[in-house]
């Protein structure tokens, strides 16, 4: 495993006022935890690899094609990066039905081969009986596994979370990792999640960046992250 | 006809066209207008904003007045409408339908301004990660999402242009059957002796119209609200 290409990497440094990000990482296989704490700058480089941020300089690659490279004057654009964002507060449509919802992704890019079954993903994400349902009608988890479903739909090479269970109670919580577990473990994506929550990284992650300050602390293997 | 006269029938189907007319010419210009407004920065913005609100606070007279001297015979784009695309618009139908527009165009960028404001750009975000490009993002997102300022300002736009008086008989004057409308034969009928029955009936169906507009508008808007409901 370790010897094949990263499926994503992201060197990226940006200078704000109030701010300055320098990150050089690169991802593995399954989940990857952007782990720290308010304001170190986590879901900036989130929207960086997303394309809805731009870098002063930097690189980023993901699953070999280069989507940012300062250096070579490459840009791509948000919506021909590929890439399933899951926000914070599941940002769905309001004035389309869950099923337009999950549907709008796979308007703009074909399924083919490695896309995953709207079937398969709706069952998963135990979302079949939500379909024609407004997403104002929604609970919070509802939300969520419809946001998940949306984002996997769209055929991403990379799934970006950003803090997906930050506005849920415990028991919802808890039921929503379990689904990442086997969104994690049955489709065949790399993730990069944000959060700042220390048992969401032991239960989710495979590998962890731990940042403060805009900067990387360390990185590790999820099970070698110490108690606090 | 409902024991309305042929020069009454005129003069109500006429404001129904003008003002149908301007609104609908009026519309694409002002989600335009409005977008531009709402999210793009560029050097003289303010000035633009209050040009385009001027119709709103000058003397109606004086607007007229600048499109008799712009759009009319022996105005630069009067000459130019009627050269390029044989339209003109002096003491015409079309004359009126533009005083109107012109005049309903204010109240129609404002509705449309605020709703483009309200919107969540965050969607569009969404809307992005998911493949669409920016003119998708618009077409799918932003332009649904504002639908309900959008009704409001047709509607404010029609019922503006339906009681339109001073800009029009300035420009185009009061001619039965080509520029006399509701507002201005009511004009007319408190000027003859003996039309003041007259003046009475067009004036309960100019009420008429503005209301129905007016139910027509909050009908469709709740509809919206009901399905987008943004509000938990």
């Amino acid at each position: 495993m370790r010897n094949m290409p990263p499926p994503f990497s992201v060197r990226a440094r940006l200078k704000r006022s109030d701010f300055c990000i320098d990150v050089n990482f690169d991802g593995y296989p399954g989940l990857t935890a952007l782990f720290g704490p308010s304001g170190s700058g986590k879901t900036t480089i989130l929207q960086m690899i997303a394309g809805t941020q731009r870098p002063d300089s930097g690189l980023i690659t993901v699953g070999g094609r280069t989507l940012t490279d300062t250096d070579a004057r490459i840009f791509v654009p948000s919506h021909k990066r590929r890439v399933g964002f899951v926000f914070q507060d599941a940002q769905l449509f309001p004035h389309l039905t869950v099923g337009q919802n999950i549907g709008f992704g796979r308007w703009f890019t074909p399924a083919e081969g490695s896309t995953p079954q709207q079937d398969l993903v709706t069952g998963v994400l135990g979302i079949d009986g939500l379909l024609k349902r407004r997403p104002a009608t929604l609970s919070g988890g509802e939300k969520q596994r419809v946001a998940l479903a949306r984002a996997l739909l769209a055929s991403p090479r990379i799934l970006l979370m950003d803090e997906p269970l930050s506005g849920l109670d415990d028991a919802r919580r808890n039921e929503i990792m379990t689904l990442i577990e086997r969104v994690r473990d049955e489709f065949s994506i790399p993730i990069v999640y944000v959060t700042h929550t220390r048992d969401e990284v032991r239960r989710l992650a495979t590998h962890v960046v731990q940042l403060t300050d805009g900067r990387i602390e360390a990185t590790m293997d999820a099970p070698d992250l110490p108690d606090a | 006809m409902l024991g309305f006269s042929a020069d009454e029938w005129t003069a109500i189907l006429l404001s129904l066209r003008v003002a149908s007319v301007a609104t609908i010419v009026a519309l694409p210009f002002a989600i335009f207008a409005a977008y531009a407004l709402a999210r793009w920065k560029f050097p003289g913005k303010v000035l633009i904003d209050s040009i385009l609100h001027l119709p709103l606070v000058m003397p109606p007279v004086v607007t007229g007045y600048l499109l008799l001297l712009t759009f009319g015979k022996q105005g630069a784009a009067g000459k130019f409408f009627y050269d390029v695309f044989g339209i003109s618009f002096s003491f015409r139908w079309t004359g009126a339908a533009l005083a109107c527009g012109i005049m309903g165009f204010p109240l129609m960028l404002r509705a449309i301004r605020l709703s483009f404001e309200a919107i969540d750009r965050r969607l569009e975000t969404a809307a992005g990660t998911l493949g669409a490009s920016p003119a998708w993002r618009f077409l799918l997102v932003t332009l649904p999402l504002a639908l309900p300022g959008i009704i409001v300002g047709v509607i404010l736009c029609f019922a503006k242009a339906l009681g339109e008086f001073g800009a029009t008989i300035t420009f185009v004057s009061n001619i039965p059957g080509e520029t006399q409308m509701i507002s201005t034969a009511i004009y007319s009928y408190t000027e003859i002796p003996g039309g003041e029955e007259k003046a009475l009936r067009l004036a309960i169906v100019s009420i008429v119209i503005a209301t129905l507009a007016l139910v027509a508008s909050e009908i469709l808007n709740r509809r919206i609200q009901r399905r987008i409901a943004t509000f938990e």
